[in-house]
């Protein structure tokens, strides 16, 4: 029950609210984005943002940096097989 | 998909198979690592990730899905409010059928109780402007995962003065069970694959105990076939170089101090409970999440009389054993006969994410038996 799926913020609905769009894998659906707006990143400047949705909210933002890093790691441990 | 897709990639898996296979024969001994979270157990079971590690390396299943720890006697007091014909009870589609005494919320709710299933907590503030003569009462669920959507939920209702909306509050923590899981003897453990998503709420630093007082490994953990992969890889290394350490496998969504909103959201409205009753588990201490008195409107344990009801578990039923991975799902009698996914006697046959479930569905008896040190027949016996 703790899933959770990634999506891209294309839209902010509602500022009051802090409602966005979010796009899942080309389904898009409305979500809460309180989790992840502050002061340096008020919503507006989420669009385009990678978040993890779950229940209905952007629980956090992806880390895309980290996510390269990761990825970078395995590709060279799976180079190291070749 | 992006962020899913990339972290599903065979080769690379086949890479970090090797990698642990090489790790494990530098480990002269039987290794036990426990997935804390429901969602791992669910993942482990449908890419087969246990049938892929050497024969030393076992998994446990952990209690890390709120649904199956849920205790009978809260699902009875559920019930028992959806019985008030003023009451529309809203709850996330995981709770409906687990278990109570008698009745789950699904055979109430076809016996004539307004219960409606909802995706989000919010969804409960939107039933209760539309219907304003009626009471919603949301079955607030989940681990520290969950607990800020209702948070936010909470101070929504707060916000927009929304008088007909209340939650009855059901969640647990991870970090308090982990600690009475650490604390039980019958319990051996090599290190922890830790939840995610929990983290990705509370951070790292709440795990430093494990390693610091339990001299225990735990690496915090995605939910794709790769980052489980990598996390095992992960666990092995610090067994074989002889640390101790918390790591951080997920670290494109956890952060080590977690996210700030989502906390500041949770003390705003919650409180911790002294205790709290686990299925299986018995009572912890610390273990639950409670409104605070600032919120009590919105407290149906306050707003309505609850008849608090405790029941014990049903004799047969072993999930106790099976969450604190003492047993396998089919040593436990009455597996696969009296207890399915259609008739569950215990809540680990309930959710996809129980390890009884898991069994059933993807049937991996014989492999895992195979596995299984304890040479204990994997046929389910009959009641
Ligand atoms: S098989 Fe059913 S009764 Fe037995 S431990 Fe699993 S859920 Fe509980």
């Amino acid at each position: 029950m703790c899933l959770g799926i990634p999506g891209q913020i294309t839209e902010i609905t509602n500022h009051e609210h802090k409602l966005a769009i979010v796009n899942i894998g080309g389904v898009t659906r409305q979500i809460n984005i309180a989790c992840i707006v502050d002061e340096q990143h008020p919503p507006e400047k989420c669009i385009g943002d990678w978040v993890l949705v779950h229940v209905g909210f952007a629980m956090n933002r992806i880390n895309e940096q980290e996510a390269a890093e990761t990825l970078q790691l395995l590709q060279e441990i799976a180079q190291s097989y070749t | 998909m992006k962020y899913v897709e990339e972290f599903r990639n065979p080769k690379k898996a086949q890479a970090l198979q090797k990698e642990i296979q090489k790790l494990s024969q530098q480990i002269d001994k039987h290794i036990k690592i426990m997935e804390v979270c429901g969602g791992h157990t669910h993942a482990i079971f449908k890419y087969g990730i246990e049938e892929l590690l050497p024969d030393n390396i076992e998994l446990i299943h952990g209690p890390g899905c709120p649904v199956c720890v849920m205790p009978k006697g809260r699902i009875d007091d559920a019930i028992a409010l959806c019985q008030n014909p003023q009451i529309i009870f809203t709850t996330f589609g995981d709770a409906m059928r687990v278990p109570g005494a008698k009745s789950s919320l699904l055979q109430a709710k076809a016996q004539g109780a307004d219960i409606r299933m909802v995706y989000s907590p919010l969804d409960s503030l939107k039933i209760a402007k539309e219907n304003p003569n009626k009471e919603i009462v949301f079955f607030g669920l989940g681990f520290e995962t969950t607990a800020p959507s209702t948070a936010f939920t909470i101070l929504q209702a707060a916000a927009e003065n929304i008088t007909n909306f209340s939650m009855f509050s059901n969640h647990v923590l991870v970090i308090p069970a982990l600690q009475a899981l650490l604390e039980n003897p019958d319990l051996q453990l090599d290190g922890f694959v830790g939840p995610g998503h929990v983290s990705m709420v509370i951070g790292t630093e709440p795990y430093e105990f494990i390693s610091q007082e339990y001299h225990k490994p735990i690496v915090i953990s995605g939910f794709e076939p790769l980052d489980i992969f990598q996390s095992i890889w992960m666990l092995l290394k610090q067994i074989v170089e002889n640390r101790c350490q918390v790591e951080n496998q997920y670290n494109r969504l956890v952060e080590p101090a977690g996210n700030k909103n989502a906390l500041t959201a949770i003390n705003q409205v919650f409180t911790v409970r002294e205790k709290f009753a686990w299925r299986g588990l018995g009572e912890i201490p610390n273990s639950g999440f409670k409104i605070r008195e600032k919120y009590a409107q919105f407290d149906a344990e306050v707003k309505f009389t609850i008849p608090n009801l405790t029941v014990a578990d049903h004799k047969a039923c072993q999930c106790g054993e099976i969450l604190k991975g003492v047993l396998k799902p089919w040593q436990c009698k009455v597996f696969g006969t009296a207890c399915t996914p259609e008739t569950p006697i215990g809540t680990c046959m309930v959710s996809s994410e129980g390890a009884c479930a898991a069994y059933y569905k993807y049937g991996r008896l014989s492999t895992m038996a195979k596995r299984d040190k304890s040479g204990v027949s994997p046929e389910p016996l009959s009641v």
